[in-house]
């Protein structure tokens, strides 16, 4: 656990878990989320991560354990995806809209997102870089202490990828909020986050980076060459993501 | 002449422009199975009306709005999919009402005015009745634009910003539980739900924003109602059919334009 331990934490959850129906999706989970850290959250698929998120922002009921957050907390939550039909016109700044109806905000945010010359597009037309933009964006409307971002890089192309992880950590330093973040990119959570946690429907480790990716229960998961410390531009590709994101040994490997 | 089509047509005015933004939510939604759903349980009002002698119109409220509550309750479990809980509510409302109906006696009702509906036989007390849940309706609509736009973008998103998800969403489909109920009067039960999916099909292609489309779909509705009604009268023609397929001309017209990337 982190060594400030005199902030108070902006949500805790302690010893959570979640069933759906009869299976236990996360078993007594502790986490502990601060201002100004970011935590990422990795793990195989059908590991919980999004239930876990879920269960922080009171989306689903605990089975059992309990979440305190702090009294009127903010929270900018950005869904993996949306549920847009076709059918449904609406540009992105009717979209943002329904977050806030103060234009110059729209405005601001939409800047600093970067997405400011899409708002009059559909958003059925944004790329996936670009509606992962609008996502961020409307999380932001909410003036958030607590960033929430489930896979905020998923559908985006790598340039993209290395420039929404840029921005996601200058908006913690800009807004001095707290970010929980599922992610798939080893890279990035490991040069760019400030405590990993390492979820397998328990929390197998957690903590700083560098302890975490020298864990018996990381290297079980992740294998032993994921790369630590490597920064974010310069990193090889020194493993394999089969489809469901999961690493892929090797030497078992057709590529 | 005029007297008896003043309450038949404001009838149909009302229930038309309450089902244009309605309408807009079930597709956008993906409801449109939902109003079937909910067309066999009006049926299954009417026989259980009978059989119990309440009042109809009271009966086929009850039964849809009781519906229309199971299904809010019943679609948030996972062990079956949405889909598979409305057939089953669906076909199991249809046997017991078809069921209900025989042993009440088919003599004792119109099956056909209500298959087929019965505008023409809408009185003051009808058109009373009917404008004043086209007005709530309306009204809830207004009120919540925001987020029921919300919640069909986004469900979780919608929870986090603050919205009551839940509630709103049962209060969506007990809106539509309350015009079905209604418009079964103008186009019967079995075409309930193209009154409310065809207009805002054709409003589609012409619009950029969700509230562009709401209220065109109002406009396609007042003019489906017109030329149905015009048709009905010239040719003599059952008055519900000949509104639907009115919309359906206009829908196949709307098409013709290729929506510009909206």
């Amino acid at each position: 656990m982190s060594a400030i331990t005199s902030i108070e934490p902006l949500i805790q959850a302690e010893n959570i878990s979640v069933r759906y129906g009869d299976k236990l999706v996360l078993q007594n989970a502790n986490l502990s989320l601060l201002p100004g850290k970011i935590s990422s959250l990795i793990g195989p698929n059908g590991a919980g991560k999004s239930t876990l998120v879920k269960a922080i922002l009171g989306l689903t009921p605990l089975a059992t354990g309990q979440v305190t957050r702090r009294p009127k907390l903010r929270v900018g939550y950005m869904p993996q995806q949306l549920n847009l039909d076709p059918s449904l016109p609406i540009s992105a700044r009717d979209f943002l809209k329904l977050a806030s109806s103060d234009h110059r905000q729209i405005d601001t945010n939409a800047e600093l997102c970067g997405i400011a010359q899409k708002l009059q597009h559909p958003l059925a037309k944004l790329s996936g870089g670009e509606l992962q933009r609008i996502l961020l964006c409307r999380a932001l409307l909410r003036q958030p202490q607590l960033l929430v971002l489930d896979e905020p890089a998923q559908g985006v192309d790598v340039n993209g990828q290395s420039e929404l992880y840029q921005l996601i950590g200058q908006l913690r330093d800009q807004l001095n909020c707290g970010v929980l973040m599922i992610s798939h990119d080893l890279h990035f959570v490991m040069a760019g986050t400030d405590e990993v946690i390492c979820l397998n429907q328990h929390i197998c480790c957690h903590g700083h980076p560098e302890s975490v990716s020298s864990h018996p229960e990381y290297l079980r998961l992740f294998g032993n060459n994921s790369g630590a410390g490597v920064a974010i531009y310069t990193h090889h590709h020194d493993h394999q993501h089969d489809i469901h994101g999961d690493v892929v040994d090797p030497h078992t490997c057709n590529h | 002449m005029l007297e008896i089509l003043l309450f038949p047509l404001l009838t149909a005015l009302c229930i038309v422009v309450v089902a244009g933004p309605l309408g807009c939510f079930v597709v956008w939604r993906r409801m449109a199975y939902f109003g079937d759903t909910l067309a066999h349980s009006a049926l299954m009002g009417i026989a259980l009306a009978l059989i119990f002698s309440i009042n109809i119109q009271l009966s086929i409220v009850i039964s849809c709005i009781g519906l229309a509550l199971l299904l809010a309750r019943v679609q948030q479990q996972q062990s079956l999919s949405g889909d598979t809980w409305l057939g089953i509510y669906s076909h199991a409302c249809l046997a017991i009402g078809l069921i209900s109906i025989s042993l009440a006696g088919e003599g004792n009702i119109d099956l056909y005015a209500y298959l087929f509906g019965d505008l023409l036989a809408a009185n003051v007390f009808d058109c009373l009745l009917i404008a004043t849940v086209s007005s709530l309706i309306l009204g809830f609509l207004y009120y919540y634009w925001r987020p029921l736009l919300s919640i069909c973008l986004n469900e979780d998103l919608a929870q986090v910003e603050g919205i009551a998800v839940a509630p709103l969403r049962a209060a969506l489909m007990v809106a539509f539980a309350l015009l079905t109920a209604m418009a079964m009067k103008v186009v019967g039960v079995l075409l309930i739900t193209a009154l409310l999916i065809i207009p805002a099909a054709a409003a589609r292609p012409w619009c950029k924003s969700p509230h562009a489309m709401a209220v065109l779909a109002s406009l396609i509705g007042l003019l489906s109602l017109g030329l149905g009604m015009l048709a009905s009268l010239w040719w003599d023609i059952p008055t519900g059919p000949s509104i639907v397929s009115a919309a359906s001309a206009l829908f196949m017209l709307s098409q013709l334009r290729r929506s510009r990337s909206y």
